[in-house]
């Protein structure tokens, strides 16, 4: 193994916070690109970009704003580089015309939501856990992402990686919905070996006149070739046909390409959702969390436990598209589901929406000063839940 | 066949003929600019890639161009070609976009890849107003004109792009008008043969959402309007005052080394000092 592939991926044990083990993990997967603008919580994953980029030939660049950033990131997932960009909600937002752009192209490329307090500029350094709903719902139209939520420094290694990953295989922008917590929080993370690491890559067309945005029925990802390599690729945000003319008018041409972008995402749910449970069989009552909040989590179901009461703990790693079907199973099984988060009720409606009738559903709300719901608060519904 | 255009081989001959209104400027500056890449040796446009917003001039590169082509969001192009410029260096990326695009909601791009010398040759086809969308005040747009958001006149001014982008920093910037073939395809030559940034600011003529508001209602009309008003910038020295007269000539014309080999000096200095 040369050094310079030994600088690619540091193997080995570090002390990390989020935001840099998030960037090593881009770097990890094949990242070779990085557009951004400064923004708390975010800044460090594009300071570390830029020290570490130039040292495995990769490119980093400060745009003039976040809108330029995404645009930069786009052409250059054209260009035939893993691309991304990080920001926080004020960012996120100026982003969201452009985010859809890369639906409609079916533009590979990540995007870190490092979330802090909105709206607006609201409270610029603290956490929280409001963008929930503008990253699956942020740019207009029908269209689908994947939103990942990694809740500590090893997860913003893994999941950067795993964001790569699934936006090469589905050719589709995927988010990667951290907050300030875990951003900034210092844990070890251990990098595995390049051997370890799964890096998948986009696939390439055969030959030149394969349709590219198209003709792979109605769930399919097809292939994606580079600006340069002689396909004469017309590739637009206009609703096209598979190669990529623009038809703006025919009904037909419009659905069939707006619903196979969305049900390439949606068909395959099962296997891109990713979620870790803790004692969903025998559960008392059901908790779904997410982020930093999972943290707190962890805690209260120790001390539920010396209780005796069983909490069956649903930690959703992937956001969007929703994991309905575990979120279904623990229903079935507990009278009680919280709902934490950091927000004033986001996923918490979701969650309704899946469970219906099967348990009751409750939110477990806070915001402002980016204060955790801690263990107790979450211990004290339960209780209150189960008349104990 | 011997007596095709030269411009078909450029071009996705089923793509044809335009979408553009009669007497639209745009053709003309497709001509122009294939005329350059043709004059330049080229016998396809295997080694462009072209970048372009949302507006008629963004038209004229996708679909009609046998060539890779990104048609982007309004006002962006300028920021997704860097992007691709930087991924793929060896490929001479253009862009050709509207005075809309280019100078109204990607204005901020405009400057700021000026100032980086980003490494693009940028066309802004200037018709003085929104065409696409019917002929809106635009930041191009003359004062006191008539528009269909102005009904009482432009109480604005004008943006003189050609000086607003030499001072930001660009390598090379020119103006000429759809009446000026000639020059602008040596313009469009020259600027295709340097590194860092390149403005071609192209004043063209869009009778049917523009010219029939101040009086002239077809492409030549607005083209003689165009003739009767440049003035060469060797004899503009004292000319302040963008309102009376167009400006033309090559504004600047200077080598700064481009943000491309700027970026790549670095990553070839950390990796050296890091093997
Ligand atoms: C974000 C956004 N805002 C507005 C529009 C609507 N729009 C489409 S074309 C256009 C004007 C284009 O003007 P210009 O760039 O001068 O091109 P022209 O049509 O004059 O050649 C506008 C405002 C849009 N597509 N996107
Ligand atoms: S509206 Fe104006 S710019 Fe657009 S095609 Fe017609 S003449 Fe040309
Ligand atoms: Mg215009």
């Amino acid at each position: 193994m040369s050094e310079r592939k030994n600088k690619e991926v540091l193997s080995g044990v570090h002390f990390w916070q989020g935001d840099t083990a998030c960037a090593e993990g881009a770097i990890a997967a094949g990242c070779r690109f990085f557009a951004g603008y400064p923004i708390t919580p975010a800044s460090e994953i594009a300071e570390h970009m830029a020290k570490r980029l130039p040292e495995v030939g990769g490119i980093y660049v400060q745009m003039e704003d976040e809108i330029a950033s995404i645009s930069a990131v786009i052409g250059a997932s054209w260009g035939g580089l893993k691309s991304m960009t990080a920001t926080s909600g004020p960012g996120f937002s100026l982003m969201q015309e452009n985010i859809g752009y890369a639906c409609m192209t079916e533009t590979p490329c990540v995007i870190v939501d490092v979330q802090r307090a909105g709206p607006s500029t609201g409270q610029a350094t603290k956490a929280a856990q409001g963008d929930i709903m503008q990253a699956r719902w942020g740019t207009h139209g029908d269209h689908e992402v994947i939103v990942l939520s990694p809740n500590s420094p090893q997860e913003m290694f893994d999941l950067t990686v795993k964001a790569f990953n699934l936006s090469e295989i589905y050719r589709v922008p995927v988010i990667i919905l951290s907050d300030e917590i875990v951003g900034h929080m210092w844990e070890k993370v251990r990098v595995p070996s390049p051997e370890e690491i799964e890096v998948y890559n986009r696939r390439k067309p055969s030959h030149i006149g394969e349709p590219i945005f198209g003709g792979v029925g109605e769930v399919g990802v097809p292939p994606m070739p580079r600006i340069g390599d002689g396909f004469n690729l017309l590739i637009t945000g206009s609703t096209h046909n598979e190669y990529g003319y623009r038809k703006t008018v025919d009904p037909e041409v419009h659905r069939r390409l707006v619903t196979r972008i969305v049900n390439k995402i949606r068909e395959n749910a099962d296997k891109i959702i990713d979620v870790e449970t803790q004692n969903i069989e025998d559960a008392d009552i059901g908790v779904i969390s997410y982020g930093c909040t999972s943290r707190s989590v962890y805690d209260a179901v120790i001390l539920a436990e010396k209780e005796g009461i069983t909490v069956g703990h649903v930690r959703l790693r992937t956001i969007w598209p929703f994991p309905e079907k575990v979120v279904k199973e623990v229903a079935e099984r507990v009278d009680f589901i919280l709902v934490p988060e950091m927000n004033l009720g986001q996923l918490v409606y979701e969650v309704e929406r899946v469970v219906g009738c099967e348990a009751r559903v409750k939110a477990i709300s806070k915001i402002g000063g980016g204060e955790m719901i801690t263990p107790e608060e979450i211990l004290s519904e339960m209780r209150k839940l189960l008349g104990r | 066949m011997a007596n095709k255009h030269f411009a078909l081989k450029f071009l996705r001959e089923e793509t044809l003929p335009t979408a553009f209104c009669p007497g639209c400027g745009n053709g003309i500056v497709m001509n122009c600019f294939l005329k350059a890449v043709e004059e330049l040796g080229f016998h396809d446009l295997s080694g462009f890639a072209f970048v372009s917003g949302i507006g008629c001039a963004a038209w004229c590169v996708s679909p009609y161009f046998k060539a890779d082509s990104l048609h982007t969001t309004h006002g962006r192009p300028i920021a997704f070609a860097s992007g691709l410029k930087l991924a793929r260096p060896e490929l001479n990326v253009v862009v050709i976009s509207g005075d809309g695009d280019i100078a109204g909601i990607g204005g901020n791009h405009l400057i700021h890849a000026a100032r980086r010398n980003m490494d693009l040759l940028v066309i802004c086809i200037n018709n003085f107003n929104y065409g696409m969308t019917g002929g809106q005040v635009g930041p191009t747009t003359l004062h006191g004109v008539i528009t269909t958001t102005t009904p009482y006149g432009n109480p604005e001014y004008p943006f003189d792009l050609a000086r607003l982008v030499e001072s930001a920093g660009a390598n090379f910037v020119a103006r000429w008008t759809t009446v000026h073939v000639r020059q602008l395809i040596n313009s469009i030559k020259k600027a295709l043969k340097k590194e860092g940034f390149r403005f071609i600011e192209v004043v063209s003529q869009c009778p049917t959402s523009f010219g029939r508001r101040i009086g002239k209602r077809t492409g030549r009309d607005l083209m003689k309007w165009f003739k009767e008003r440049s003035i060469h910038i060797s004899k503009a020295r004292d000319v302040q005052e963008v309102e009376d007269v167009i400006i033309v000539g090559e504004f600047v014309d200077r080598d700064r080394p481009g943000f491309v080999r700027k970026i790549h000096e670095i990553i070839f200095k950390v990796r050296e000092e890091n093997v």
